[in-house]
């Protein structure tokens, strides 16, 4: 640009999407909202890369099994062997609150990732090709969506049996249908977007238009989404083990932590407070880890607001 | 002739992510009084912002920094500053004795308004009082209104003297008295059709019943200069109000307003890019580049011996009815206002730039009788008034 | 005899209105009624009319973007057969090899060019449609379309937002050109630009088509921009053609009172003085019911009784002129009479 000299003096030895990514960058950073988040956050990874070292396994072979003293159900406060005390049946709150965020992030990750890939492929597809297929498409999709998430989830714990593993295929079942809904309208408005269609003029086939165009341009939508959806898959997935229908007993997971600790919320009459950390812990991190989610799903949906994007 | 409204050092900024966009730079411009102004420019060169500082309407991140905005509404009283009027003061001031068209009539109008409900809103806001009166005095004339009547009278001498009144308000509320304001609200939208019948639509009577998607695009800006000429304004701001609309109907828009200046309004203020329409419709012209007034006078005189280098090449860069050869323009691009060049801010594409044009902003002088500009290089050819 | 490169004959485009509980056809929007147009190679046709004339329908129809619903489009390669256009799908025609001969640059470049993709990537995704290139040399050939459109290397890795409204237009000049088209649909090209940008892309526009030997079809309502670049001019109403004439021709003899209107509408740059105007009554009818006879009698100044009842045909006045209306003879004379306008050049 003739006008912009200077600006083009400086930027000249960049590649183009790297300075676009630092303005990206630069536009979430300036949000303090997002820093918070992604600190956040990046605990929540240490924690789960740090794990084996934070909390060694007892058992090499399920890690995921949290080690336990005992068997009374009265919990034991903090003490120097269990750095933040032992919950009901003596399970050590420590190593469940550390390998539960590795169950945390595994829940979220395989959720998200399933239900955006399904909603994802099959929203564009209907989006940009329409008829028929659109047409069925939407009515599945609206008889999934009256699919009640409990009884779902109990209807495969009942046929399959209690596991984390049927927690998530139940979630995942009900949860693509939001990304099909939302990528497809973003792929309804752009498919009479001009670029389209002089990309079709020019004998573009419609899977490269498809990767060139239409996903590139509708895909945030569907990553703001997707970090929202992070947090409140885990929450969700607490709930269901608390409830009992999530993760087996002894697995180190937020959610069932907090169900063994159903009994000691509130203490005896003269000291309700007395078991507060079997339900702090695991609680705390529930919040945070949702908290950070949706703190960084705000941020992105601010710096990719096309409005406030652009002069 | 008495000035009617005068801008005089007008600076808006917009702080924006990129930067400051110093959208508006000392603006200076003057209108007189049963003038038709013709302002003109390219997109982004500050021609709305102008008009929005003048009215105070300005959205965020825009910010008014300085300068002065004398209107004097009678010809020969003492101008008001309207940027040191208080918001009430100037509500009362928008729609009355300025107001303003649109260039998209659909963001105007309210879809699930009726078209009369739309016109005669404008008459509740402004003439309340002055509808309340005529009332009062038809009932003590011996005109009746029904049973409520007596009502009627208690309530409006009270509307007549301060329409917007805490006691109104809180009347409104109360059932039976809140139907206080009927007789008013009647003869607003009796108006509303009358007005709707001067600008040439037929039967007005039907039309105030309808909803703005029932009408065309014509009859939408019909509509909306209805509701800007309700209240006699003395000066109608019609930013790009024609630039939408089709050749034919922009010709009936055109001709309606040039109408109407004979009869009602005082002066009007036409902000387009379409030097066709200015050439055709206005008596004055000032022309804009990157937020400042580079050359203004009459339209004869403007456009037939141009001074300013830009205004210059904006006539040659327009195709004409008698076009010879090819179409000259301009080299280069607007500047980006946030980094506006030093001095004079055309002088990067200017083709007469001097040394002197990067370093010193040029003055608006009066070259000739009447017509002043902002350029150096004018001034070393014409030398002072001539 | 110029060679012809397209021919339309009777060609609509028909937007089905759906309603009722079964969602139904009930009416269509007769967007493009019927229209008979021969392209010359080498010509600038422009079209002109009113918006909801059906001219943007029309641009898109003989290219084959939306595709037509009737009548036919005969395209006249450079050599070989005169194929029918306006059944095929994109892919036929790709097949057939003549899928990027017929390009198109639309009105506003913001929001015809992808966002996310780089100048290099844009312009070079027709090149690659059509012949496997090395990276080399396929920046070195998009390196000169750039050129040829008045922008540079040190483009090339940009995005389209870092460039101005000009020079983004100039972009999806080079993007159309880079298919190697014969025919270019140029949809209002300079109407989101600035008036001084305006005349370099006329500019641009005009040089390419005589150096590449393009022919074009100029679709817009700006009579002055039309008359400075086409060379022929097809004037629209209410989706049918009322007069197709050299573009001088029109500009001095009009035939049809439509076309009076428009051009005694053009708001004149010059100061002139005089600004007699033909000012219509009420507005352009609704393309779902179009009026019975001639589509302009709602409106037409000098409407008598048999343009109520009968079509007027679009008949060939000589000269390459042709209209459609039925009092063409005394139209001139009427007008002069009423208005006091005679010729507008």
């Amino acid at each position: 640009m003739e006008t912009s000299t200077t600006m083009d003096a400086v930027q000249a030895h960049e590649h183009p999407r790297l300075r676009e990514l630092k303005f990206t960058l630069v536009r979430i950073f300036r949000n303090p909202s997002a820093v918070i988040g992604v600190v956040l956050l990046s605990f929540f990874i240490g924690v789960a890369i740090a794990a084996p070292y934070i909390a060694p396994p007892k058992y090499a072979h399920a890690p995921y099994k949290m080690p336990h003293k005992g068997f009374s159900p009265t919990p034991k406060p903090p003490s120097e062997r269990f750095i933040m005390g032992t919950t009901s049946g003596q399970y050590d709150i420590l190593y469940g609150v550390v390998w539960g965020t590795r169950t945390a992030f595994k829940i979220g990750l395989l959720v998200v990732g399933f239900a955006g890939l399904v909603g994802v492929t099959l929203g564009v597809v209907a989006g940009y090709y329409g008829g028929w297929f659109d047409e069925i498409l939407m009515r599945f999709v609206d008889i999934v969506w009256s699919i009640p998430l409990l009884v779902l989830a109990m209807t495969i714990v009942v046929a399959f049996g209690r596991g984390l593993e049927n927690i998530i295929i139940a979630l995942a079942l009900v949860e693509w249908r939001w990304y099909v809904r939302v990528i497809r309208s973003e792929v309804l408005k752009l498919r009479h977007q001009e670029f389209v269609q002089a990309a079709k003029l020019m004998g573009v086939s419609d899977r490269k238009i498809i990767l060139r165009h239409i996903l590139p341009n509708s895909i945030y939508p569907v990553l703001i989404m997707g970090s929202m959806d992070m947090g409140s898959m885990v929450i969700t997935a607490s709930f269901l083990s608390f409830v009992g229908l999530g993760a087996p007993r002894g697995y180190a997971d937020w959610g069932q932590m907090v169900a063994l600790a159903r009994n000691y919320i509130v203490g005896p009459a003269n000291n309700p407070l007395q078991f507060w950390y079997t339900i702090f812990f695991p609680g705390i991190c529930i919040i945070l880890f949702v908290l950070g989610w949706n703190l960084l799903g705000d941020a992105l949906r601010d710096a990719f607001d096309p409005k406030l994007r652009r002069r | 002739m008495a000035v009617l409204l005068t801008a005089q050092d007008l600076t808006t900024n917009f702080y924006t992510y990129e930067g400051v966009v110093r959208a508006l730079d000392k603006f200076t411009l003057s209108i007189d009084h049963g003038c038709t102004f013709g302002l003109v420019g390219e997109s982004g060169c500050g021609k709305s912002v102008t008009v929005r500082s003048m009215l105070r309407v300005i959205q965020s991140p825009g910010v008014i920094e300085g300068g002065r905005v004398l209107f004097s509404e009678q010809a020969g009283t003492d101008p008001i500053d309207l940027l040191e009027l208080s918001e009430e003061e100037m509500e009362g001031i928008r729609g009355d004795s300025i107001s303003m068209i649109f260039q998209e009539p659909n963001a105007a109008l309210n879809p699930v308004l009726t078209i009369g409900y739309q016109v005669a809103e404008s008459f509740l806001f402004h003439r309340t009082a002055q509808m309340s009166t005529r009332i009062c005095e038809k009932i003590d004339g011996g005109v009746s209104f029904g049973l409520l009547t007596p009502l009627y009278r208690a309530m409006l001498s009270i509307a007549a003297k301060s329409p917007k009144s805490r006691f109104l308000k809180a009347c409104s509320r109360i059932p039976l008295l809140r139907r206080w304001d009927t007789p008013v609200k009647d003869e607003a939208m009796r108006r509303a059709v009358d007005i709707i019948g001067k600008l040439g639509i037929a039967n007005p009577e039907e039309i105030v019943t309808r909803y703005p998607h029932n009408l065309s695009g014509g009859m939408k800006q019909r509509i909306v200069i209805a509701i800007a000429l309700a209240c006699h304004p003395t000066l109608l701001i019609a930013d790009e109000a024609t630039s939408n609309l089709d050749v034919t109907v922009q010709a009936q828009i055109l001709q309606l307003l040039n109408d109407l200046k004979k009869e009602s309004i005082s002066s009007i203020l036409l902000i387009t890019h379409d030097l066709g329409v200015v050439a055709e419709t206005c008596e004055k012209v000032g022309v804009m580049y990157a937020g400042t007034l580079c050359e203004t006078g009459k339209v004869e005189e403007v456009f037939s011996r141009p001074l300013h280098p830009y205004t210059q090449a904006l006539l040659t860069s327009v195709p004409k009815f008698h076009q010879e050869g090819e179409l000259q323009s301009i080299e280069g691009s607007v500047p980006n206002l946030v980094y506006p060049p030093s001095g004079c801010r055309f002088h990067p594409r200017c083709p007469k730039a001097m040394e002197q044009c990067s370093i010193e902003k040029p003055e608006l002088k009066e070259l000739r009788k009447g017509h002043f500009v902002a350029c150096h290089y004018a001034e070393a050819q014409v030398g002072g008034l001539v | 005899m110029r060679k012809k490169i397209l021919e339309l004959k009777g060609l609509e485009k028909h937007y089905p209105v759906y309603g009722g509980v079964f969602k139904r056809k009930v009416n269509s929007v007769k967007a493009l009624d019927g229209i008979d147009l021969d392209i010359y190679r080498g010509e600038c046709l422009g079209v002109v009319g009113e918006s909801g004339c059906g001219k943007t329908t029309t641009g898109k129809a003989v290219i084959n973007l939306h595709a037509p619903t009737g009548g036919t489009a005969l395209y006249y390669p450079e050599n070989g057969e005169p194929v029918d256009i306006a059944g095929m799908s994109n892919r036929q025609m790709k097949k057939a090899g003549i899928r990027s001969r017929l390009q198109m640059v639309f009105q506003d470049p913001t929001t015809s060019l992808n966002p996310r993709m780089l100048i290099k990537h844009i312009v070079a995704e027709p090149i690659k449609e059509q012949e496997k290139l090395s990276a080399r040399e396929l920046e070195a050939k998009v390196v000169s379309i750039l050129e040829m459109v008045g922008l540079s290397r040190m483009h090339l890795m940009r995005y389209p937002h870092e460039f101005s409204g000009g020079q983004r237009q100039r972009i999806a000049v080079a993007r159309a050109i880079a298919a190697s088209p014969e025919f270019i649909v140029l949809d209002e090209p300079t109407s989101a630009l600035d008036v001084s940008v305006q005349a370099q892309i006329l500019n641009l526009l005009d040089s390419l088509r005589k150096d590449l030997n393009l022919t074009y079809l100029f679709v817009t309502h700006h009579l002055l921009v039309v008359k400075y670049i086409s060379t022929r001019i097809a004037v629209m109403y209410l989706g049918k053609c009322i007069e197709t004439c050299p573009t001088d021709e029109l500009f001095m003899n009009p035939l049809h009172p439509y076309t009076h209107a428009l051009l005694s509408g053009i708001p004149n740059p010059e100061v002139t003085g005089n600004s007699s105007r033909i000012v219509l009554e009420g507005d352009v009818p609704s393309p779902l019911n179009p009026p019975d006879g001639c589509r302009f009698h709602t409106r037409c100044p000098f409407c008598i009784d048999i343009c109520r009842r009968e079509e007027p045909a679009l008949i060939d006045v000589g000269g390459g002129h042709s209209v459609a209306c039925h009092r063409q003879d005394s139209v001139a004379a009427l007008v002069e009479e009423r208005y006091g306008i005679s010729g507008y050049c």
